[in-house]
């Protein structure tokens, strides 16, 4: 955990770990769900696969409440500007999971309408692949993000 | 107001095309034309001196005057527009006076990508307009192309299509109650929704590779055939799904907090469903028993037994039975699907159509000539145009074809069901508390892919 982001000495390394483990222990999401992959995150948060079990099931429709997007589906040139001010309205720290292909990179439409990768707006952590990835990708992804935040490999 | 009143004064602003100024005048701003009319412009002035008519537009002295209006804005991104509908609503008080969708934050080109791709990729393109029934979409793609290819399916390929979509419809609809149930406040209807459409979905998953989005029905008939023990499955679905149906309709059926909130919300006539085109389910529960499936039958649902249950009042709470009804009637076709599946071949056996199967690839020639011709320019289909429609779990999904005789469409057009119901959105509104407004739109069960596709 020799981390350049972990500050040195005994006592605030551990602070860190306090730090990361409270972030990653009750992690706020915001509701955007844009397309096919909002089913998928729906359907990971209801009973089956029970996203509750990561302390994750509360969905913020406020995005002042929240420190997690997960940008679910295809974003369109018109969507591009909305999504942005969604993520400025966040405080930091915040972090942004890219669910899909078509947020990744546009994913089968290249075309006029899409915007080719949510990363060209919003800084990304974490990319799923699928088209949509299933909820046991996305509890996959949500759990990296958790390892990384942990390992303070992203620092904020 | 009184209901009587309401029923025979609706003021009913619909935007009529030409009655609103162009973007460009109204305003300097990129969302000019999104904004609400005044009350003063020029069109509507001629339409209250009678110089335009309009279709169903009243004048209404009730109406307040300007200042007294508040116009607020939902969306895009709210949790209960299922998915990025915006909408523009004029308050006075508690009640909405109009109101004015704006779509088009989910546009994704596909129209125009369907051009690029060939008849065969099609389906891949298409399946990810409605994403709550991708067989649907599939299956109008592929029954276009096939009128188009004037080619004829083994019964096989016909009943495994009636089995998905039918599926398809029961767990489009589970999810339209689970979100309609979230969207009053009923929770817990959510979690049940979701959970029951896993045990479909992972048939579907089992089958075709993937839980949405699957490409599975393609011209020439289904990608691949079912899997070896799809009737312990199929079983096993119709043993554990209908008592958490009859469960839910004990939860809701009679609850006075669900009827509240729904009886006599979010009405729209029947007449005006026919003006608007409204299809599907809001239409049935207007009191229309109009279902393509028995109008225009297709992939032989003639042969199977079921009724078209119709609703009498239009409200929330009829499309809500009439939703409820329709997944009795579909398990019922899956039963019937599932006991009388013919044996035989599940695609065509047209070679210039449907890939060989791969073990003849191995031992002629001609076989290995198909298959990579198949894969590589794709099949041509002759000149023409056509258009073929069927019931989507949200009305009338058509496809729109044109071909120039090429291994490309020279043109692709939906008819998508969600686009021409939520035309009727603000006659539902209209008139109505805003209490009401998440309740009418989750009861119209838009998706928006298949809105802006």
């Amino acid at each position: 955990m020799s981390h350049p982001a972990n500050p040195p000495g005994f006592l605030l390394a551990n602070l860190d770990k306090v730090r990361h483990w409270a972030q990653t222990r009750s992690m706020f999401t915001v509701t955007f769900g844009l397309a096919c992959c909002a089913i998928e995150m729906m359907a990971t948060g209801a009973g089956h696969y029970d996203l509750a079990r990561f302390g994750m099931e509360v969905f913020r429709a406020s995005p002042r409440q929240a420190d997690l997007m997960i940008v679910a589906g295809r974003v369109s040139q018109k969507m591009a500007p909305v999504l942005r001010q969604v993520y400025d309205q966040m405080p930091e720290p915040k972090w942004v999971i890219s669910m899909g292909a078509c947020a990744s990179t546009g994913g089968m439409f290249n075309n006029y309408a899409l915007v080719q990768g949510v990363d060209q707006i919003v800084p990304v952590d974490i990319y799923i692949p699928g088209c949509p990835p299933g909820p046991q990708s996305l509890m996959h992804g949500i759990l990296t993000l958790h390892d990384k935040i942990m390992s303070g490999e992203i620092a904020h | 107001m009184t209901d009587q009143k309401r029923r025979d004064k609706r003021n009913v602003d619909v935007w009529l095309t030409g009655t609103e100024e162009p973007g460009w005048l109204v305003d300097s701003t990129d969302e000019g034309a999104q904004k609400m009319a005044a009350h003063e412009t020029a069109g509507r002035l001629l339409d209250q001196e009678g110089l335009v008519v309009g279709d169903d537009r009243v004048l209404d002295e009730d109406v307040a005057p300007e200042d007294e209006l508040m116009i607020i804005n939902m969306g895009p991104q709210h949790p209960s527009t299922h998915g990025v509908l915006r909408l523009n609503i004029e308050l006075e008080g508690e009640i909405i006076r109009r109101s004015k969708p704006i779509i088009g934050y989910l546009h994704t080109g596909m129209e125009k990508t369907g051009e690029e791709l060939t008849w065969l990729q099609g389906p891949t393109n298409v399946t990810r307009m409605d994403y709550l029934a991708p067989f649907h979409n599939e299956l109008a793609y592929s029954l276009a192309v096939e009128k188009l290819l004037g080619i004829d399916l083994p019964p096989r390929a016909l009943a495994i299509r009636i089995l998905m979509t039918e599926l398809n419809r029961v767990s489009s609809h589970l999810v339209a109650l689970a979100t309609n149930g979230m969207d009053i406040g009923a929770l817990s209807m959510m979690l049940y929704g979701f959970r029951d459409r896993e045990r479909i979905l992972a048939f579907f998953e089992k089958t075709t590779g993937l839980r949405m989005n699957h490409n599975y029905i393609r011209p020439g008939g289904v990608a691949a055939d079912l899997p070896p023990d799809w009737q312990d499955d199929i079983e096993f679905i119709l043993d554990k799904v209908p008592p958490r149906i009859l469960e839910y309709e004990d939860l809701l059926k009679a609850n006075p907090i669900w009827m509240g909130r729904t009886l006599d919300v979010g009405v729209i006539t029947l007449e005006e469903c026919l003006a608007y085109s409204v299809t599907g389910p809001t239409l049935r529960a207007a009191g229309s028993g109009w279902d393509l499936r028995k109008a225009f039958p297709y992939s032989g649902i003639e042969n199977y037994h079921f009724e078209v249950p119709v609703g009498e009042r239009g409200d929330v709470y009829d499309r809500y039975r009439v939703r409820v009804e329709e997944i009795w009637q579909s398990l019922s076709i899956v039963k019937q699907a599932a006991e009388s599946m013919p044996e035989g071949d599940y695609k065509t056996d047209d070679r210039k159509v449907a890939p060989p199967p791969r073990a003849r690839i191995d031992e002629s020639m001609e076989a290995l000539i198909h298959h990579f011709k198949i894969y590589t320019e794709g099949f041509q289909v002759p000149e023409g145009e056509v258009y073929v429609a069927i019931e989507s779990p949200r009305g009338e999904l058509g496809a729109y074809l044109v071909s120039d005789g090429g291994s490309r469409p020279l043109r692709m057009h939906m008819r998508t069901p969600s686009f021409a119901n939520l035309q009727g959105l603000p006659v539902m509104m209209a008139d109505s508390l805003i209490a009401d407004t998440v309740a009418t739109i989750a009861s119209l069960d838009p998706v928006l892919g298949d809105v802006d596709r």
